[in-house]
């Protein structure tokens, strides 16, 4: 009777164990692949079919076993990773994860080339392809290479243009600088219009509206960086609440109108508050002065100087006296 | 019409602190009434709280200047003192000049100050120090830079400029038409 009672314990402590053992071991006829950067396993061995088919009792249990035994795996191979303990002795042990290696799908779907635009469609009916232009032109006038446009262009400064033809057949009443005016006018009106027409069938097409590109292309303007910059800046995940500024740019509180409209404090506030917060601003400048006063320094020389020459000016009178007196 | 923000303020009380110091806490805190800063269409002007209360009944286009204008900003934001504000930079003024009664006319009318008309200066004024110009009689005429320091003034000729120009009373004759 004793006898059997020990198998039996014996018996029930050894299951015991191999359930921890198997509990931390698992079995599997194919490794799995492991992608540690994106804490990815991919189990490639062919599931039991039948046991997982819709309808199958206890499949709950078998997929819940399944992932148990992917996880062990996947934890196993984090647990083989180099470990260190971040902040210093007495932290938390961290294990410092390779690159990832899975390309992992779009989450949103690739953006649709545009429509073309009307002179686009044109140019490709007609066959007509760009020419790329120069950006020096000759200027006979002042004999040099200067701008197609811009900034001291060849052919002069259209707005100091001070002769205006009257082309033949026109009005010789009408006001040809007005005319001129007008007429570029409308170019801009109708360029506009046009740039905002083709905006419009982009955006109603679906696709992807070009934007201003928030990588450095060289060809920003100084207001363009300053927002892309300023956008950077935000797109942390404190939304850039503890970015340290750049050397020049001024800091700023967060705004709740983030740049539509500047606020200022109310008018008949408290009146007292006001007064405190300017006493210190004045504490705050006066004790920004420095010690050593520079101009002070120098008067400071400037009298000993003088001090010098006059008592070399006196002793060489007196020493002149003396000598004339001696006879 | 609105207070001044913190950099307006700050451009404020340093042009004002070259000339009366660390003085402008007695223009801030007074004993004798809560005096503020406001700002309207660019201009500074100095008044009490009872003024102010008073003067927010009247509609912006309307107001024409309240109080005592102390100056203006420039579209540049630098702040441009005027000849308005010497009434309180007078008294508290830590460096003085006093011109002779021969060229007070010339200052009067908007030159700069000679060594020859110079009568007194403050000893220990630094080159390019603000100071205030007094007439021979302590009437303050205005205010200006000092050009030279004191002791260089004693040692220049007398047609070198020794205080430049920057505000005179005269100028509420001569620029009547502009000054708010």
């Amino acid at each position: 009777m004793a006898a059997v009672r020990v198998e039996e314990v014996l018996a029930a402590a050894e299951e015991q164990e191999a359930e921890k053992r198997r509990s931390v071991t698992v079995e599997k006829e194919l490794e799995l692949e492991f992608d540690l950067g994106n804490l990815l396993a991919l189990d490639r061995n062919p599931p039991a079919a039948a046991g997982l088919r819709g309808a199958a009792p206890g499949r709950e249990a078998k997929l819940r076993a399944l992932a148990r035994d992917n996880t062990q795996l996947l934890v196993a191979q984090l647990w083989e990773l180099p470990a260190e303990r971040a902040g210093g002795a007495g932290g938390p042990l961290v294990a410092r994860l390779p690159e990832p290696a899975f390309r992992l799908p779009r989450e949103k779907p690739p953006p649709r080339p545009r429509p073309p635009t009307r002179w686009e469609q044109f140019a490709r009916l007609k066959g007509i392809r760009r020419r790329k232009r120069t950006s020096l032109v000759w200027d006979e006038e002042a004999k040099e290479w200067r701008r197609r446009w811009g900034y001291r262009r060849a052919g002069g400064d259209p707005a100091r243009a001070w002769l205006a033809e009257v082309p033949e057949g026109a009005d010789p009443e009408e006001d040809q600088f007005a005319r001129l005016r007008r007429e570029k006018r409308e170019r801009v009106a109708r360029n506009e219009l046009n740039r905002l027409r083709n905006l419009a069938r982009a955006h109603r097409a679906g696709t992807a509206i070009p934007a201003a590109p928030l990588h450095p292309t060289g060809h920003q303007s100084r207001e363009e960086l300053s927002h892309v910059a300023r956008v950077a800046r935000v797109s942390t995940a404190s939304l850039g609440r503890f970015q340290p500024r750049l050397p020049k740019e001024p800091s700023e509180p967060p705004s709740r109108n983030a740049g539509k409209k500047r606020r200022f404090e109310p008018l008949l506030g408290n009146l007292a508050a006001e007064r405190s917060r300017q006493l210190e601003l004045l504490r705050d400048m006066g004790s920004k002065k420095p010690v050593l006063d520079i101009t002070r320094a120098v008067n400071k020389q400037l009298r000993q100087e003088e001090a010098e020459a006059a008592a070399a000016k006196g002793k060489k009178q007196s020493q002149r006296g003396k000598r004339g007196r001696r006879q | 019409m609105r207070p001044l923000t913190e950099a307006e303020t700050r451009a404020l009380f340093e042009k004002l602190g070259r000339y009366i110091g660390e003085n402008i806490q007695l223009l801030v805190d007074r004993p004798d009434g809560t005096y503020c800063f406001r700002l309207h269409r660019d201009r500074v002007y100095y008044l009490s709280e009872k003024l102010l209360k008073v003067a927010t009944s009247i509609p912006r286009d309307n107001l024409v200047s309240l109080g005592t204008c102390f100056g203006k900003f420039t579209k540049s934001q630098k702040f441009r003192l005027s000849v308005m504000a010497l009434d309180f930079l007078a008294p508290y003024a830590k460096y003085k000049v006093w011109v002779k009664p021969g060229s007070e006319q010339s200052f009067l009318y908007g030159n700069h100050v000679l060594k020859s008309g110079l009568g007194r200066i403050t000893e220990n004024t630094a080159q390019y120090q603000g100071v205030v110009v007094y007439s021979m009689a302590d009437v303050p005429l205005g205010f200006g830079v000092a050009a030279k320091s004191t002791q260089e003034c004693r040692k220049v000729d007398p047609m070198a400029i020794v205080v430049f120009h920057q505000a005179d009373v005269g100028e509420y004759v001569r620029n009547e038409d502009t000054l708010t």
